[in-house]
């Protein structure tokens, strides 16, 4: 191929990246901080300000919702890694060929539904006439139904679940490239159970529990429906107020400055969780 | 804790008993939408009425079942229609753009890789309030210079679609250039030698080879678009996908007719994943 | 005598996967200071032996001690033996001095001292100074030698090595095997190398075992090997060999006088046992105890004479071969081609004359080995 055809085919190729890129992503998102930055003076009548990020700063509830929102989403990170951990360990360690596989897929299968129809089955669970509240009836641990929905640990249980497989995922495939002749070579040399654990295991593991959380974080941030649903009208979740905004109030300004406000944090916290453990974006989410 | 390294047998059952749990807590939900989908009453819950088969075939409110709900219906081909949309526009970028991430290099590649697996780590319904802000200047721009309307730059699916498009491709992208990576470039060069246009060799050789992703990459488009909620709820007109048409009737309360939708899709999904399973699997 | 305690002492170990036996009561001690080797084919057992004696594998029956105690209740972490992994396993998010400094802090070992020992190990094994580097940085040769210092400076009493000079491209191997060789002399360990490369065992090892089928076929120096190999595997196993099948004609003075199939006669030593007229057997020379010449007269007074022409000319320097059709029968017989100068000249169909001596010709009942 000459040079002139080399040219025209990498202007054919980066053409559709460039226009995906730039109208859907970038320009939206330059569009939005514009918004933010507007305020409201009249019909059609703006003026460049920071009112709106000041209405957030001023308005306990707004700010409070922010920090919950940051904290629980932390929390269920926290869980998420701590449940999923042991799990992936044992099918990458301790299992071989076929039932690797299918304990591996059988992570999986939840994943191929929508997100819609896990928490619905949260609900029938946990709800004041669900399983959950019959079954402590049926054993007699209590003498009526229990509501178990709408709380904070209901949050807590719909987030973790719908997370899992984004941090089971990564953790199978890193702690699987960790050759057992380390573990052996680690024991061989005096190591114990903890040790082990803390020099080899988790070192090694290390950018599988990078990717994994900074996922998990990312969706738990930006959930809707989890909150919404198991949480009730009142948990108070970040992207709930921006919906409101959006669409309910149809305050675009106040809701687009609350949606840079959850990108900063997102992006905020995926920086520094690659910067803590020496990751890189591409070598994390880019596989 | 690996095989090799004897451990107290009160510790190897004590974790698998842990993993066991573990793979209950994961089926819990799952299996009770399922079941109450048969379940004799009006309100998916205890106490087990008897098995019917009304939440599918009912004909009659309050006993509809799916496949005479007219709304439930028309709202799976409005995700149908989505997400082949979206499916055939993320194939067709991710496939342009695992040549171009792949095969090139140029100024700013970094720069434009990491920019692409952005999409990734930004949540979903920022993608969509910034689309829907976008688009909205953009139709109010258009119509003040001209004077005409332009609905499809209203919410809607146009708008759905694209949304959803916004971040699909990235999968798409990722995907396909994983397998072309692996392509073994003498292949092609070995069709050139043998007298084919560069074009055609690619589309001899290169196309066929990356099949298997390109297939699994449209399930999983297809997979994610069916899926998804945050970017559609922002994004949505008057033609709600299945997603939004059930979350609002979960918001009112529901009879079972919901679990049986659920159970649908979970089939339909799990059979979609086979495929795309059996694919990946023809790779090695 | 007084019997000093051997470091390493295995009573009629077994293991078995389901019905599968793998290492069938196998005994051998190893005495202080030995480079003890066990040689054989992959799949033959010794990696089964060696994890059994690391602690990774627990025998089926039998005993394993280490300077006289039983290590069948201790787990792995608290035996004396330390081991060379085969791929080395040397953890890569430590740099070379952590890496080393491992098992001394699981010991408990005082900082300074840790880096104290680490450094004079380094410098033991011809590395001073490389604690700091980060494992990827080393050459294939550098990693080997860490390795070793990270068993060694724990001071084991057994140092147990899986094939580590595999990995290897076949130039550092030559230079390792030296190399390992001088390691455990300066450290005075006993050492304890699985290989499936006779030459890795030959040149390093003052005691062979060889394996098949998870029993010891032999166990000697390498000269007696391959000198005197007590089993038809392993004369075919140690070193190059022509073999040929045959039944026995005549016994008697500890000379044999055997014919081959095609009707080639064979003088030969019965070498293990006892073999009476009618055996089939199986019969082994080296190509290197065949003698050429041009003529018939230069292998006249040989037991074993045979005429031919050259097939082919393996010309490999010091280790050149031809390979000769042999006129009675057809077969092909592999000689050591003699780098005297003699026979530079020799090409495709010359003809040629070979002989060769009775004590060279070792032959074994055929019963048994039948690979």
């Amino acid at each position: 191929m000459n040079a002139s055809g080399k040219r025209l085919t990498l202007i054919l190729l980066m053409a559709p990246l460039l226009i995906w890129l730039v109208a859907l992503i970038v320009i939206p998102h330059m569009e939005i901080l514009y918004v933010s930055l507007r305020e409201k003076v009249g019909v059609r009548e703006y003026e460049f300000g920071f009112a709106n990020y000041m209405v957030f700063f001023n308005e306990p509830l707004y700010w409070n919702t922010f920090m919950r929102t940051a904290v629980m989403s932390i929390l269920a990170t926290a869980l998420t890694l701590l449940i999923g951990f042991p799990v992936s360990y044992y099918i990458a360690k301790l299992t071989r060929g076929r039932s690797k596989t299918i304990l591996f897929l059988l992570c999986l299968i939840p994943f191929w539904v929508s997100e819609l129809v896990r928490t619905y089955g949260w609900m029938i669970l946990l709800r004041e006439s669900g399983l959950v509240s019959g079954f402590l009836q049926y054993i007699g641990l209590a003498s009526e139904p229990i509501e178990f929905l709408y709380n904070d640990a209901a949050i807590m249980v719909g987030l973790v679940y719908t997370s899992m497989l984004f941090m089971v995922v990564p953790l199978v495939t890193t702690l699987d490239s960790l050759d057992d002749s380390m573990i052996e070579a680690a024991y061989d040399l005096g190591g114990g159970g903890v040790s082990v654990w803390r020099e080899i295991v988790i070192p090694h593991a290390m950018p599988g529990i990078v990717s994994g959380c900074i996922i998990v974080f990312m969706l738990s941030l930006g959930n809707y429906l989890t909150p919404i649903l198991l949480g009730g009208k009142d948990s108070l979740w970040f992207t709930g107020l921006i919906y409101s905004q959006f669409i309910t109030r149809f305050n675009w300004e106040l809701g687009a400055a609350f949606g840079m406000l959850l990108l900063v944090l997102s992006s905020t916290i995926v920086w520094a969780g690659l910067k803590l453990s020496g990751q890189t974006l591409t070598r994390t989410v880019g596989r | 804790m690996i095989p090799t390294i004897r451990q107290s047998p009160l510790f190897r059952w004590t974790y698998r008993a842990y993993v066991l749990a573990f793979f209950v807590y994961l089926a819990l939900p799952l299996a009770v939408v399922c079941v109450f989908a048969f379940n004799d009453s009006l309100f998916p819950s205890l106490p087990w009425q008897g098995f019917t088969w009304d939440w599918f075939i009912g004909t009659e409110r309050p006993r509809l079942g799916v496949f005479n709900e007219r709304p439930i219906i028309r709202s799976i081909w409005t995700s149908a229609f989505v997400a082949v949309w979206v499916a055939i526009l993320s194939v067709a970028v991710g496939t342009t753009n695992a040549f171009l991430f792949v095969r090139h290099n140029f100024r700013f590649k970094n720069g434009l890789y990491v920019l692409m697996l952005l999409p990734l780590v930004i949540p979903g319904i920022i993608l969509g309030i910034s689309i829907l802000v976008a688009s909205n200047t953009l139709a109010n721009n258009l119509e003040d210079a001209t004077g005409m309307w332009f609905d499809s730059l209203r919410p809607g699916l146009p708008l759905v679609i694209l949304g959803q498009f916004s971040f699909i491709a990235t999968f798409a992208t990722l995907v396909i250039s994983a397998r072309l990576e692996k392509f073994d470039r003498s292949l092609e060069e070995a069709a050139l030698n043998l007298g084919a246009t560069p074009l055609g060799a690619v589309w001899a050789i290169t196309i066929p080879f990356l099949f298997p992703a390109i297939a699994g990459a449209t399930v999983v488009a297809i997979l994610m678009s069916f899926e998804n909620f945050n970017t559609t709820l922002m994004l949505v007109g008057s033609d709600a996908p299945l997603t939004i048409t059930m979350f609002d009737r979960l918001k009112e309360g529901s009879t079972p007719v919901l679990n049986a939708v659920s159970l649908l899709l979970m089939v339909a999904s799990a059979a979609l994943g086979l495929v795309s399973l059996l694919l990946q699997g023809r790779k090695t | 005598m007084a019997e000093a305690v051997n470091d390493l002492d295995c009573r009629d170990i077994s293991k078995n996967f389901a019905a599968f036996k793998a290492v069938r009561d196998v005994t051998f001690s190893v005495p202080p200071g030995t480079f003890f080797s066990i040689l054989g084919p992959s799949g033959c057992g010794k990696t089964t032996l060696l994890r059994m004696i690391a602690g990774f594998l627990e025998p089926t029956s039998g005993d394993l001690l280490i300077k006289g105690r039983s290590m069948l209740d201790v787990p792995p972490n608290k035996r004396p033996v330390s081991m060379v992994f085969q791929h080395l396993a040397l953890f890569p998010m430590m740099n070379v001095g952590a890496n080393i400094g491992f098992g001394l802090r699981r010991r408990g070992v005082a900082k300074a001292e840790i880096a104290k020992r680490v450094e004079a190990v380094l410098e033991r094994v011809g590395l001073p100074g490389a604690g700091p580097r980060g494992v990827d940085e080393l050459s294939g040769g550098q990693k080997q030698r860490v390795a070793i210092a990270r068993c060694m400076v724990l001071e084991p009493d057994v140092l147990l090595l899986d094939e580590p000079l595999g990995a290897l491209d076949l130039k550092l191997r030559e230079h390792m095997k030296i190399e390992l060789k001088q390691l455990q002399w300066e450290f005075n360990t006993t050492f304890v190398y699985i290989t499936h490369d006779q030459s890795e065992a030959l040149v390093m090892s003052d005691q062979i075992a060889v394996m098949n089928h998870g029993v010891f076929e032999q166990v000697g120096t390498a000269r007696d090997l391959y000198y005197n190999p007590e089993t038809a595997f392993v004369a075919g196993f140690v070193g190059e060999s022509n073999r040929f099948a045959g039944k026995v004609e005549e016994a008697g003075g500890g000379t044999l006088k055997v014919r081959t199939p095609s009707g080639l006669p064979l003088m030969g030593t019965a070498a293990a046992g006892s073999l009476a007229v009618g055996d089939a057997v199986d019969v082994f020379v080296r190509p290197e105890a065949v003698r050429l010449s041009p003529t018939s007269e230069g292998v006249a007074g040989q037991p074993n004479v045979s005429s031919g022409l050259v097939d082919s000319v393996l010309f490999n320097g010091a280790n050149s071969r031809v390979l000769i059709r042999d006129a009675a029968t057809g077969g092909e017989i592999d000689v050591a081609l003699p780098q005297t100068g003699e026979f530079h000249s020799l090409k495709r169909d010359d003809p040629i004359h070979i002989g060769w001596d009775t004590a060279q010709t070792l032959c074994f009942a055929a019963a048994g080995e039948g690979s």
